[in-house]
This record gives structure tokens, sequence and C-alpha cells, in this order.
């Protein structure tokens, strides 16, 4: 038997779709395996994550709080990404957010106590996003000047930012009346990221449609998107047609940093209102996963992003009900993930197994 | 700094520095063949949680680590599967193992203990420490070097066995070319499928090996993140390294002093600096990575590996 | 004819690849101790054939019989055991690793441990007896062009090879290189070797094959005994209608000078020297054609004209500007085009469509934007009339680039290029590649430009293309200008000469006498 594998000229579609609903198919059954190994029932967890995640107002609201984060993660690697940027620091920028948002709101409201809470929260957000976009500019500015590989930078990045973090909320920034539980004393509510009534579901989603929108207006409509797109597709076309490789991959990860890390200050002024250890949970490493999938285009990110933390919500939901670690969300989220990058092969190349044994050089052509 | 310090603090460096130390050569021969893996932090994670796991049900330690290889094989295979069969994005594929390989081993965790109750806390076998006869007599490096488990031990052996066979041996020059130049290698009658393929796997029954020395012997045990985010500094370790296993052996003392250091300071009750020293390993690769890539501008080919990162395909009208 | 066993001999060679049928039935036979040269255009399907032959393809159709017997080539591990070996075009060398240890690389013995003493030994012995001399201990990124490719015969020599396939070996080599080489083929030959020798230079195949295979569109027009047929009657197999070696070119009256180069000098990848102080002029409506062998230097020189490369030394100026070491966008605004080598890796965005290929250049001027935004209708318009106007075949605007055939790629690049009415244009190797009638579209619209008043460099490895198309010809050897000829004084035989770098002569005296002095790169 031999396989053998022919570059398709254009990429198929159909088998796209027919792939994503098999990939998924495959890695429920996988979990189901796993499940029934350890004496649960696969039918009723699934069951179980599903209504954990979508079953009720309040499940919804849940899902679309750990949705936010992702979503402005996603939007923010995306965008890297098409530049063929890897930016795998994501975690890190949204720490960094994080943290310079902290330190707005809990120094500045007593200093300035008459600031009204939208123009505190406007600048919380300037911050954030900044402090976000500097942490990015680091590797950027190491790649444009000394060609330095991004991968690395950014992954080693985000340890720095993640211990600083704790750095901070164990150390100066310790709450006096934590009693011993790890995080930074709450925020005054006037730094408090309003939220939908009845939900925590908080701004930061509105933050997440408008970085959408920002986003496929830029790729689809203007100069700059044009010269995304042909850096992320032939970088050295785009220096031979005169495109700034260096400003360009400045400008991208300022951009990509500010919005992961406007994902950071929506996370601890919408949610926590402190700075704690619940903020690194890895939001920015699913992000990678979130962008891929989708294909790094805008709008599908916001539905991989709602998607993907329906299924962490999912898995936290059984923990509750069925006693079942949460990591098993991990486990279908990898294993979802693994079925679909095997399955890009079937979109890229076109596949013929020849089971006949031949004694000469004569083959038949695959259909 | 008195003698006893500098002893303790020598053997503290060597052992832990051992469990990165397989984990950057294993990922040294895996991308020397071209294929990038990173998910090394899920499976060390699993080869530590499975190879203590299989010690703690059997009491036999030398099972634990047969296991933990045979894990990490296993995870290598499955990459390489995905990255050179079906040419998957490699940096993805890397990351998904991570989290795959991650929640995987929090869920065995879990799971896997007596009675179905979680491992953490339980104590199994480990490799006790081994005197070595002449060795551990020897003034100063004696007692830091030579009164380590075997574990520690093979990995002294493990870089020169390494150098040497990548630089003195057909097999060895065959990989390197492979890396370098895949369509020349091809041309050449090496079939490089089977180089990625066996590299890979190798490289990942070495990340096993590194991780059962964490759960056999260092820690020893199974806590949730028992390594400490190691996965990722083998990576940078690679490059710190120049993918040169005798550099990998700095890179880990280096690891390892900083831990020791790290240590020192939390015996003495500092828990803030504690932070910033754990900060070092992760600052300093991107100093290192800075330097080797300006320098690499000016000096010919000391970097990595020509062809690392893509996918190798033969059928293309050029 | 022969009443030998053929050494080689392939019967019905099919093979397809996605849109195009490469080799369609193709029998082809050499007898032992003869050069055999695979003669067609570029893409008639002689490499296709030869990569079969090596075990690089796998033919879809047809049988392959080596000395008789019938044999089955998976890989080209498989073909070196039969005892066939290739010499590619583009070296399969790995550059960081030295002689000896590339031509040991997957050797059939599987003796673990490596001891490059033998190795050595024996590729000095094989380097005397067939006059290829190399050092085995230098590393390949040291080594020239011409050196390289003895080490890769030396490798397919070292393994035993009696059936050496070469393919356009003399593309990178010196006329004295070549010399050289169809001296050790003949040697090879002398002592029983088999060569396949493939080319698409009539000379070459009239100076050293017993016989020639002429290939078209795929398939095999003929196989004729050298001695019993001529240039003429090759070209007319070759493309089927007996080929013009001379296009139209009136007098155009020539303008002010808008290229300057002084005193260039440059490096290249490996940072030695590429140009070595080169020194001329361009004025409006003249072509002038850089001839010389790939490799001395005209990529830098385009590279640094364009701004895609430093130049460390000497001066550039445009229309009297001074632009050296001016990034790109700065250059492109002076009105200069840029017809690169490299159609797909750097002229053009494959995934890209043909719109978006199209406007790269112009895009950001106020008649396809507004603002930060592009404005899509203006755009739209803009590249209908380009596509119409340069008779572009592609479905329609939004049609990846990509698919479009070799000659289409070269009318998008041009249309873009020309359209921004450049006042210098700089073309390399511009048809390369391409089939008859695209090659002839192409020298039109060069000559086109050329009565609009613009200056152009051309810069060709093609002799009969810069003949045919230059006012002046430079010749480019080893960084260095060895002379500046009118078109009129310049014979094949004395450019061959300067291409050697056997014959230098002083630029003529419409040139400035002496270069200016050396300027450190300057930015305007």
């Amino acid at each position: 038997m031999r396989i053998r594998i022919e570059k398709r000229p254009i990429p198929s579609r159909l088998v796209s779709v027919l792939t994503l609903l098999l990939s998924l198919l495959l890695a429920l059954i996988v979990g189901g395996i796993l499940l029934k190994a350890v004496k649960a029932d696969p039918i009723k967890t699934y069951r179980a994550m599903a209504l954990g995640a979508f079953g009720s107002r309040y499940s919804l609201s849940e899902t679309l709080v750990k949705a936010i984060p992702l979503m402005l993660c996603g939007l923010a690697v995306s965008v890297a990404f098409r530049m063929l940027f890897w930016n795998i620091g994501a975690e890190g920028q949204l720490a960094m957010g994080g943290i310079a948002a902290a330190g707005v709101a809990l120094f500045l409201p007593p200093r300035a106590p008459h600031l009204p809470s939208w123009l505190l929260l406007l600048l919380i957000a300037i911050v954030g996003f900044m402090a976000g976009a500097l942490w990015g500019l680091i590797p950027a500015l190491l790649k444009a000047y000394i060609r330095v590989n991004e991968i690395i930078t950014t992954l080693m990045l985000n340890y720095i930012a993640i211990l600083l973090v704790e750095y901070l909320f164990y150390g100066p920034w310790k709450d006096p009346k934590g009693y011993g539980f790890p995080g930074t004393a709450e925020f005054p509510p006037v730094a408090w990221l309003p939220r939908l009534p009845g939900t925590r579901v908080h701004l930061g989603l509105l933050f997440a449609l408008l970085a959408a929108i920002f986003i496929w207006a830029v790729l689809s409509r203007t100069k700059w998107g044009y010269e995304i797109r042909v850096i992320g597709e032939n970088p050295r076309a785009a220096t031979y047609a005169g495109i700034s490789l260096v400003r360009n991959i400045l400008l991208i990860m300022w951009l990509s940093g500010g919005l992961a890390g406007l994902a950071g200050m929506a996370e601890v002024t919408g949610i926590a209102h402190r700075l704690t250890k619940g903020l690194t949970v890895g939001y920015g490493f699913t992000a990678i996963i979130v962008a891929w999938l989708a294909k790094l285009n805008p709008w599908t990110v916001l539905i991989v992003s709602f998607l993907l933390a329906g299924l962490l919500v999912g898995g936290d939901q059984i923990q509750i009900t069925m006693g079942l670690p949460a990591s098993v969300a991990l486990i279908l989220q990898g294993a979802i993930l693994f079925f679909m990058l095997g399955a890009e092969v079937f979109k890229q190349y076109h596949i013929t197994i020849e089971w006949r044994r031949r004694s000469s050089i004569h083959e038949e052509t695959g259909v | 700094m008195n003698t006893a310090l500098f002893v303790s603090m020598l053997a503290v460096t060597v052992r832990a520095g051992t469990s990165l130390l397989y984990a950057t050569i294993g990922e040294i021969f895996t991308e020397r063949s071209g294929v990038l893996n990173l998910g090394l932090e899920g499976m060390m994670l699993m080869g530590a949680i499975s190879g203590f796991a299989a010690a703690f049900h059997s009491k036999n330690v030398w099972l634990g680590l047969a296991v933990a290889i045979a894990i990490g094989g296993l995870l290598g295979f499955l990459h390489a599967f995905l990255t050179i069969t079906l040419r998957s994005n490699q940096t993805v594929t890397g990351l998904a193992l991570t989290i795959f390989a991650s929640g995987l081993a929090s869920f065995l965790g879990q799971r896997l203990g007596p009675q179905g109750q979680p491992l953490v806390g339980q104590i199994g076998p480990r490799f006790e420490r081994l005197a070595l006869p002449v060795l551990s007599n020897l003034p100063l490096v004696g007692r830091a070097l030579f009164q380590q488990d075997v574990l520690v031990y093979a990995s002294y052996a493990l870089v020169p066995v390494a150098w040497f066979f990548l630089y003195k041996t057909r097999p060895g020059l065959h990989l390197r070319a492979v890396g370098e130049n895949p369509r020349t290698a091809d041309a050449m009658g090496i079939n490089v499928t089977r180089i990625r393929y066996l590299y890979t796997v190798i490289g990942g029954m070495l990340v096993g090996l590194g991780s059962a020395h964490l759960s056999l012997a260092y820690t020893p045990g199974w806590t949730e993140n028992l390594t400490g985010g190691r996965g990722w500094i083998a990576i940078a370790m690679v490059i710190f390294a120049t993918w040169d296993p005798v550099r990998a052996w700095l890179g880990a003392i280096l690891f390892g002093g900083i831990n020791a250091v790290q240590l020192r300071m939390q015996a003495a009750g500092t828990t803030i600096p504690a932070a910033f020293l754990h900060m070092l390993p992760f600052f300093f690769t991107i100093v290192i990575l800075v330097a080797i890539t300006w320098w690499e501008a000016f000096s010919k080919r000391v970097g990595a590996p020509a062809a690392l990162g893509t996918a190798y395909v033969r059928e293309e009208k050029g | 004819m022969a009443t030998n066993t053929p050494a080689v001999r392939m019967t019905g060679i099919t093979k397809r690849f996605p849109g195009v049928l490469a080799n369609d039935h193709i029998d082809f036979e050499t007898q032992p101790g003869e050069i055999h040269a695979l003669l067609g255009e570029n893409g008639a399907g002689k490499s296709t054939l030869m990569n079969i032959l090596f075990g690089i393809y796998r033919a879809d159709e047809g049988e392959i019989f080596v000395h008789g017997r019938k044999v089955r080539l998976n890989s080209p591990r498989d073909a070196i055991k039969q005892g066939i070996g290739m010499v590619h075009q583009h070296f399969m060398l790995v550059e960081v690793q030295t002689v000896a240890e590339n031509v040991s690389l997957g050797l059939a013995e599987s003796r673990f441990f490596l001891n490059l003493g033998q190795t050595k030994g024996r590729i000095t012995e094989l380097a005397q007896r067939y006059g290829l001399q190399v050092d085995p201990d230098t590393r390949i990124w040291q080594l020239s062009v011409g050196e390289q490719q003895r080490v890769e015969i030396l490798k397919m020599l070292y393994r035993g090879a009696d059936i050496l396939i070469m393919d356009e070996p003399t593309a990178v080599l010196t006329p004295q290189e070549t010399k050289e080489l169809f001296n050790t083929l003949r040697r090879m030959a002398a002592e029983g070797h088999t060569i396949i020798f493939i080319t698409h230079k009539l000379d070459e195949v009239m100076a050293i094959s017993d016989r020639i295979t002429v290939l078209r569109g795929g398939r095999v027009v003929s196989t004729v005994c050298t001695s019993e047929t001529n240039k003429e009657d090759l070209a007319r197999m070759m493309v089927g209608r007996p080929i013009l070696f001379q296009v139209e070119r009136i007098p155009v009256e020539k303008g002010d000078i808008v290229l300057q180069v002084e005193n260039l000098q440059a490096q290249n990848d490996q940072r030695l020297p590429a140009l070595k102080g080169v020194c001329f002029t361009v004025q409006q409506g003249e072509i002038l054609g850089i001839a010389g062998v790939a490799g001395n230097g005209q990529r830098e020189l385009a590279e640094v004209i364009t701004g895609l490369r430093q130049a460390i030394g000497g001066c550039i100026r445009i229309n009297n500007m001074d632009v050296t070491n001016c990034a790109p966008c700065r250059i492109i605004e002076k009105g200069v085009s840029h017809v690169p080598e490299d159609r797909l890796g750097m002229g053009l965005v494959p995934n890209l469509s043909v719109s978006d290929n199209i406007i790269m250049k112009e895009y950001r001027q106020p008649k396809l934007s507004y603002g930060p935004f592009l404005n899509r209708l203006s755009i739209w318009r803009f590249v209908d009339r380009l596509i119409k106007l340069f008779d572009i075949a592609t479905p329609s605007q939004e049609t990846p680039v990509k698919l479009l055939s070799g000659g289409n790629l070269q009318r998008t690049i041009l249309a873009r290029e020309i359209s921004a009415l450049p006042n210098l244009l700089v073309a390399m190797h511009p048809t390369r590649g391409l089939d008859v009638g695209a090659t002839e579209s192409v020298h039109k619209m060069l000559l086109e430009q050329r009565s609009k008043g613009a200056a152009i460099l051309l810069i060709s490895e093609d002799l009969d293309e810069i003949l045919a198309l230059s006012d002046h010809i430079a010749v480019l050897y080893e960084g260095e200008i060895m002379g500046i000829l009118p078109a009129e004084k310049a014979g094949v035989e004395k450019l061959g000469l300067m291409m050697a770098g056997a014959l230098r002569e002083m630029p003529p005296a419409t040139s400035p006498e002496q270069c200016a002095e050396p300027v450190e790169g300057k930015v305007s």
C-alpha cells in the first residue's frame, strides 16, 4: 500500500466544513473513551457540560464572561498572525495590562476623588492598552531590527510578566486586610467596569465587538490592511514593493499587545475588581488556538471564542455537578485541535491510497 | 562562602538541572532534524505523572522510568505524525500538544491515586542517591557531583555521547544534513521522513526521561504544575545552547544554579526576591538569543538548522 | 544504428502535475559511452524526464531499463544503486558542511563512525583522474559556483555512477569553465560513462554531443545524430517554426542621463565583494544591456539600484539626485520600476488576487485611495484597464495569481511596473522560462517603453536577447564592468571573452573619464 499526496491547486471548501464536523465528533469520542475509563457516563457528562455552558441565562452569561478575554486575545493574536508574527505572548501582554490597570485603579482614586467613573475607566483602559502594547513592542523591536525569533521572546516575556503579577499581589500591593488570601485590595467602585445588570458580563464585551469591527475594517478597506496582507503572504514581495516591514511589525504588535492588554484591564476591572492569581489562567494561550481555529478571521474569532468559552465553563460545571475534574475540558479542547490540525492535510492535499502492488513502474492515477 | 555551602549548592544545582538537561538535549535532537516541538511542557507533565503513577502502583521505580520514557516517546510520535505525515503547522501543533497533555496530566493526577483518589501528596518509590566508590571522596566536587541518583549519573554520560553522536558518526551527519537541507538529504538517498520521525520520538523519550527524574527523584511525587515551566525553559535552552549538547549542559547548570540560589534564599525566609530570581532564566534566554542572532548576522552559520520548522514535501514542481 | 544494449531506455513515460502534462509518452534511449543532449526550451519536460530517471519523481506510466534490465526507481537511492547520478541545476549541497561530508552523505555503507580520511583520499584520487580539482576540507559556501559543480560531479562518481545526468550545467559557468567541463565530460565518455546533457543552448549541443533528442511540449520531436544536423534544424524542431534571431529595433533619440552609477560597491549574501566599483550611465530612450554569466554581481546590482541591498561604497544618481541606500519606497517614488528575476518569490504575492498584485506599486497614490482607505471602485477600473491593455489571461480580477501561467505572471508584473510610467526600468531576466510567444511580447513592450523615453537597464544571461534589444552592452565579470560597447561593435566572441574576464576595455568617451571619489552610502 502506498499513500500518494498531491497538492490541490485550490483548497477545498467542502472538505473544510466536513472536517470541522468530523473533528468535533472524533474529539467527543476520544473524550468519551476517557470518561468511560473513569467510570463516568459520556453522554451524561456532555449534556451536563452543554447545559452548564448554555442551558440557562446564568450559564450563558458566565460563558460570555469567559469569552470576553478570549475574544480580545484571540483578535490580538489573529491580527499578529496575519502578518506572520507569531505572538505567543498574549498571556504576558494581558498580564501587563492587568497590572497597569490595577495600578491606576488602586492608586489614582484616592488622589483624585472627584474623577467621574467613566473618565477614570477610560484612563484605565488607555493605560491597560498601552501597557500591553509596550510589552508587545519589546519582541517587535527585537524582531524588526535584529531579527530575533519572536516565538521565543514572546514566550519568555509571558513568564516574566506572570511572575511580576505574582510578585505584586504577594508583595508590595498585597491587600492589608487580605486575611492571607493572595491578591491586592479591592478596587474602589468608581473603578469597576459596568456590568449587564444581573450578570457578570461587563463592558469588555463591547470592547471586543468594537475591536472586531475595527480589525475587519482595517484589513479589508485600508492601505494598512493591504500591507498587512501582503507581508503575511510574501514578506519579500512586500519589501520589493516598498512596504516597510519594520514599521508594520511595530504597528501590528502595538495593536496586538494593546488588545491583549485591554483584555487584562477588562478582567481586573470587570470581574475580579482586584489583581489576583485568577488573571493568568491561560487565556493568552487558548487565544492562539482560537485564532488558528478561526482561520484568523475576526468574526469567526468571536464565534469560536464563545464556543471554546462554553467548553471551559462546561468543564467547571461538571466539576461541581459530577465531581469530574475540570481538566476534562482541556483534554477535549486539545483533542478537537489535534483532529482539526490533522484534518488540515485533507484540505490542502489530495490523498490517494494505492492498495494494489505492482511489479513494474505502471501505476494508476488517483481519482 | 564556606565550602559546606558551596558543596551543597553545587549538589542542588546539578540535581535541579538534570531534568532540564535531558529535555533540552532531547529537543536538540528533534530540532536538528528540522522539527520544532513546542509541546515539551505538556510532555514533561505527562511523563512525570505516568511515571510516578506506574511506580506508585507497582512499587517499582524502574517500571516508572520505563513508562515515563514510553509516554514521552508516544507523545513525540503523535507530534511527528501530525507535523510530518499530515503536514500540520508545527507551532500550533506543539501548543495543542501542550494543552492536551497538560490537561490529561492534571486529569490523571486527580484519578490515578489509590482507589481513584488523587495522586497528589502520595509517597512512592524513588531513585535513591548512590555514592560512587572512589569519585565521591574527591575534595569539594566529590560530595556534590558523585553522591547523586542514577539518572544524574546517566546525564553526565549523555552529554559527551550526544556530542560524539552528532558530530563524529554517520547517523549524526545525516541528522544534521536533514535539518539543514532536506532536499539535498533526500536527493542523496537519505530518508528524510524516517529521520524526522526517529529523532522526534527519541527527543520525546529523552524528555520523558527528564520528567521521570522530577517525579521519581527530585521532588519526588506529583503535584499540579510539577514542572514549573521547565518545558518552556528547555525550548529556550536549545537556542541558548545553539543546538549543541555541550552548551546545553552549561545552560542546565545555569538554570540549576539559579534554582539553588533561590531555594537557599527561600530557606533564609525571603520570599520577595524569589519572583525575580525565577525570572532570570527567561530573561537570560532573551539576552542570549539576542546576542546569538546579532552575532549570527556577522559570522557565519552558527544558528538554527536552516530547515527548522518547515515541512518537507518532495513532489513539488519547482 | 546501435547494436549494443542501450545504457538507458525509457519507454512510454508519462507524468502529470496539477494542470500540466509534463511528459507525454516519451521514448528515450542512450548508448554507453555516448554524450546525449536533451534539448528543448524551458518547460519542454526535459528536467521532469530526468528527475524520473533519477528517482525524484515517479512516472505515472512507462518503463525504464538500465543496461537492459527493467528497473523500478522509487527514490534517488534506487537510481544511484543502478549507477545513475545526477547533477542538478540547483546544487544539492549542504552549505555549512565540508566537501568530504557532502560527498559521504547518504552512502550505502553503513559504517557508524565517521572516518573521513579514507573518503578524502578517494575524492582526491577521483579529482585527479577526471581533472576536478577541489579541496575536500573546504566548506561548500566557501567554494565558487564552478567548484561546487565539481563537488556535485565527484559525489556521483564516488558512488560509481556510470550514467551521469547533467541539468543545464553551464548556466552558471563562464565560457572558460564550460570548456573545462566539456573536456571532463569527454574524458568520462571515453572511459565508457554515459552522459545525458540537458540544455536549451544550441551552441553547446553542437559542440559536445554525439546525439540529440529534442523535446517540445512534453513530447519527443526527434532524435538525431549531431553530425547529421545543424542549428537551424534544431531550432525548428525546438519551437516548431524557424526562430527569428533578430527583433526590430529602430533608432531612438537619446535624452538626458537618467541613471548614473559611480564606483558602486556591494557585498553578496556571504559578505564577499560582489560589486567592486561599477560605473555606467543610462540615458532616456536607451536600453543598456548588462551581459554576463549569472553569479557575477548581476543580482546584487539590480538590488542595490532598487534599494533592496546596501551599497557599501559609491553612488547612485537618478535624474541627478543621490539615491544611494535609499529605502525601496523612496526609489519607487523617483520613478524606478523593477521587474525582478524571481517572479513568484519577490515580484508577486502568489496567494493574493491579480488585482491585489497589480496595485502593489500604486496603491498609495491618491488615485487609488482616499486617506487611509482603499478606493475600491477606482482600483477595479484601474486593474480592468491594465488586464485588457496587457492582455493578461485570467478568469477574473480576484483569481489568485499563482494560478496564472508563466507568461501571464510576467505580463502582470510588467503591467504593474510599466503602467507606473517609469523613468528607469530595471528588468532582470525578463523572459526566463517564457515560451517564444511570451518572449516576443515582452521584448516588444520593452522596446515600446524605450520609444517613449524610458531608460532601461536590461540584465540577462541570454546573450541573444541582449544583442537584440540593447543600444549599449556592458559586461559584468566578478563585480566589475569589463567594458561598455555600442551594440554595433559588440560581437558574440568579444562579449564572450569579456564575460570570461579575458578582455578588458576602457569605457567609451561619453561616460565620465574617471568615477567620482567613493562616498560612504548617502541618503537623500
